[in-house]
């Protein structure tokens, strides 16, 4: 099997190979997914605890649900609302945690880096469910594996990503995956919301849509956060949806058959036009959503399947 | 009492020569020096073997934990380090909690620094009560009580109006101040410089223009006033050009650099590693290089170690939430002689900007080889090589960029007036 990380902290260190192995896996728990019995038993006895400094709905159900699905025992904390706020460090809860002896740890942080910092301290296997605004690798494989299904390919497509990069962390991961399985990228966005340096990237930059989106396979839109909407980085609402909303008008620059994602959740009328969300022609939200469980039952899967190799060789050792 | 240094390679910054020889202590003071084989006769004679005997190390803008952290660095254990290190003058910076900003504070650290280290140990001032940018603190009676210069650290001075009375006033007094060159408002929140790397680290990141701001602002108001000006920290090439007008153009002023700016760069941070975290931010490598010309050139005139010692749990935190800074009492020396052995600096020319020009910036005994100049000397051989171990440092913290590294340069012994602090032991 060719997947050799002991965590899945980011795109950056995974080979093009191992994103194959993920994505491979992951196409046959979505066929599991869509039978009437969900069940498979590559997390049995194990237990996964979802960590989440920052607080999520879906991610945190995504993870939940995959953990379930394949039978680990699944613990969520809401960090949010708990020790930070009484002044525990990190590491503290780190090492607090370390001693129930979770077998994944799945977490969310607001600082980039948070998630390595923590992977560093803990004997079992983490998962980065997003970290500041540096990497959410999860979403960027089901991401790719949405496109796979529905372009039959993951190789020389032209995708643009759209909105605001800077703040993104999707957008990072994304760049590192598709970058790696040789797709032309280009980002697309006011020069306000691209990253410093973003030219380094081996990425094409467009402040124009229409001239962006011309002859584009796959159009990734981003979410603006609500606090970056007025005046800071865009002057308005109003003037981004009109730039940079995605409309008919400016999806007609794409391909025919180009799909649309957002990785949710959406602000229909800010960067996406209601309508275009819901094409089933076009869009393949929906089957984000459904990818993204698929894609994390697959990550643990051989995350643990690693971790179970390692105890059985400490085993041997001792 | 006399000490003669014989069979010594003199490394003297003023005269600019490396040559073999002998040099004569008599009474804490430098008596005699000449070439080859000595004449005079003294009480005690060191073998120097041929190992470099040079001014001692006058670093600028340390930190010590007194008052307030006394758990990260104390008077005691930062003499320790800076002995240890070839450090025979510290200049200590006024961040402390509370701030050095009035004479009674000024006057415990004195006497603290006097009783506890046999390190030359002299205090700058802030410049604002509480380093807060809104009053002056009492810069004549702060001057009388021995404060060497005035600044208030990394934190920048917004006001303009309060700056320029600030410098007004203690250009009456002939007094100095220390900026740190940064906008303020475009370094809030920065952790990194801005670039390739701090994008795809996803970190909050400073443009090097914002140090130019700063710097650009800081030398308008010195061409107002016509104070005396050092800039703490000179990192990014481009500051450069202001900062050459401002010396062409005759103003008082001088720059300086920590050591961790002239050795490592931006992409050193790696995995969100936190000892890289310092003030201002690590730079591009390109930056680096044209510091270490400006070095060479001169336009930098010191080397500084910007000492912050931090404890294992300001730092054991998410890149953006650590607190920065990194001890370098210890590793100034060897950090500089990177600077020798691989971009060809001499070691007069070194020593210039490491002893010579901050004892004469902030009118201090010391940095020299003259003739009737306190002999405040170290005895260190530029080669010799080793693996740095932080936990083998003399600070009580330790956190140091340099862990691990291959390092060369080690400090054999250290004087101050003539009498050996330090000593190295074993081999």
């Amino acid at each position: 099997m060719s997947f050799r990380q002991n965590h899945l902290l980011g795109i950056e260190t995974l080979a093009p190979d191992e994103i194959v192995t993920v994505l491979d896996l992951a196409d046959r728990y979505a066929e599991l997914e869509r039978g009437d019995d969900k069940h498979g038993d590559a997390l049995q006895g194990l237990t996964q605890i979802n960590m989440f400094f920052e607080a999520s709905t879906r991610t945190q159900a995504s993870f939940e649900l995959a953990g379930k699905r394949l039978g680990a025992d699944v613990m969520n904390m809401a960090m949010a609302a708990s020790s930070l706020k009484k002044g525990e460090t990190l590491i503290d809860t780190a090492l607090t945690l370390n001693a129930m002896h979770p077998d994944l740890l799945v977490v969310r942080h607001p600082h980039s880096g948070a998630v390595n910092l923590l992977a560093e301290k803990v004997n079992c296997a983490v998962l980065n469910a997003g970290d500041g605004k540096h990497e959410h690798p999860t979403q960027a494989l089901l991401d790719a594996l949405t496109i796979r299904r529905a372009k039959g390919r993951l190789h020389r497509l032209n995708i643009a990503i759209c909105g605001d990069i800077a703040h993104s962390r999707v957008a990072r991961s994304n760049i590192l995956l598709l970058g790696k399985m040789e797709n032309r990228i280009r980002l697309i966005g006011p020069p306000t919301l691209m990253p410093a340096g973003v030219s380094e990237w081996g990425v094409e930059m467009y402040d124009d849509m229409q001239a962006g989106l011309a002859g584009c396979d796959v159009v990734m839109m981003l979410r603006l956060q609500k606090e970056r909407m007025d005046g800071a980085f865009i002057p308005s609402e109003r003037e981004y949806y009109h730039r940079f909303g995605l409309d008919a008008e400016k999806l007609s620059a794409a391909k025919d058959d180009s799909i649309v994602m957002h990785p949710g959740p959406m602000n229909r009328g800010v960067e996406i036009d209601g309508t275009i969300a819901d094409d089933i022609n076009r869009s393949v939200i929906q089957e984000q959503v459904e990818m993204g469980v698929a894609v994390r039952m697959a990550a643990m899967d051989l995350l643990a399947q690693n971790l179970r190799a390692r105890r059985a060789e400490r085993g041997r050792q001792i | 009492m006399s000490i003669l240094f014989e069979n010594a390679r003199l490394i003297d910054p003023e005269a600019g020569t490396d040559s073999l020889g002998w040099l004569l202590v008599k009474d804490g003071q430098i008596a005699a020096k000449g070439q080859g084989r000595p004449t005079p006769k003294a009480t005690r004679v060191v073998d120097c073997a041929g190992a470099c005997l040079a001014p001692g190390l006058v670093d600028i803008g340390v930190k010590i934990g007194e008052p307030g952290e006394r758990h990260k660095e104390s008077f005691r254990s930062a003499g320790a380090a800076a002995a240890a290190g070839g450090v025979t003058t510290i200049v200590t910076r006024a961040d402390t909690t509370p701030p050095i900003d009035t004479p009674e504070t000024l006057e415990f650290v004195r006497r603290r620094a006097q009783d506890a280290t046999a390190v030359r140990i002299l205090p700058m001032a802030a410049l604002t009560k509480g380093r807060e940018g809104r009053e002056m603190t009492e810069l004549g009676f702060l001057l009388d009580a021995g404060a060497v210069a005035f600044g208030d650290g990394d934190q920048v001075l917004r006001d303009n109006k309060v700056l320029s009375r600030c410098m007004v006033y203690a250009r009456s007094l002939g007094a100095l101040i220390v900026g740190h060159p940064q906008d303020p408002v475009l370094s809030e929140g920065a952790a990194v410089t801005s670039g390739k790397f701090a994008s795809l680290k996803g970190l909050p990141a400073v443009s090097p223009m914002a140090e130019r701001m700063g710097l650009e602002r800081d030398l308008a108001l010195v061409e107002m006033t016509g104070v005396a000006y050092h800039a703490d920290q000179i990192s990014t090439a481009k500051s450069l050009p202001a900062l050459r007008r401002a010396k062409e153009a005759g103003l008082n002023v001088t720059a300086g650099i920590s050591i961790h700016h002239l050795t490592l760069n931006e992409f050193d941070v790696g995995d969100y590693r936190t000892f890289f975290k310092v003030k201002p931010p690590l730079r591009a490598e390109e930056d680096r290089v044209a510091m270490v010309e400006a070095l060479r050139e001169g336009l930098i005139d010191i080397i500084c170690s910007m000492h912050t010692p931090q404890d294992e749990e300001s730092k054991r935190l998410p890149f953006e939430a650590a607190a920065s800074g990194a001890v370098g009492l210890e590793t100034l020396l060897p950090g500089a002689l990177r600077l020798h052995h691989g971009a060809g600096i001499s070691l007069p020319h070194l020593f210039k900007a490491l002893s010579l020009n901050p004892a004469r910036r902030f009118g201090l005994q010391g940095g020299s080889l003259a003739d009737g100049a306190v002999a405040d000397l170290i005895l260190f051989d530029p080669n010799r090589p080793f693996v740095l171990d932080r936990f083998a440092l003399q600070s009580k913290s330790k956190n140091t960029p340099f862990d691990g590294a291959r390092l060369q340069g080690v400090v054999l012994a250290s004087y101050v007036n003539g009498a050996c602090i330090y000593e190295r032991t074993g081999a």
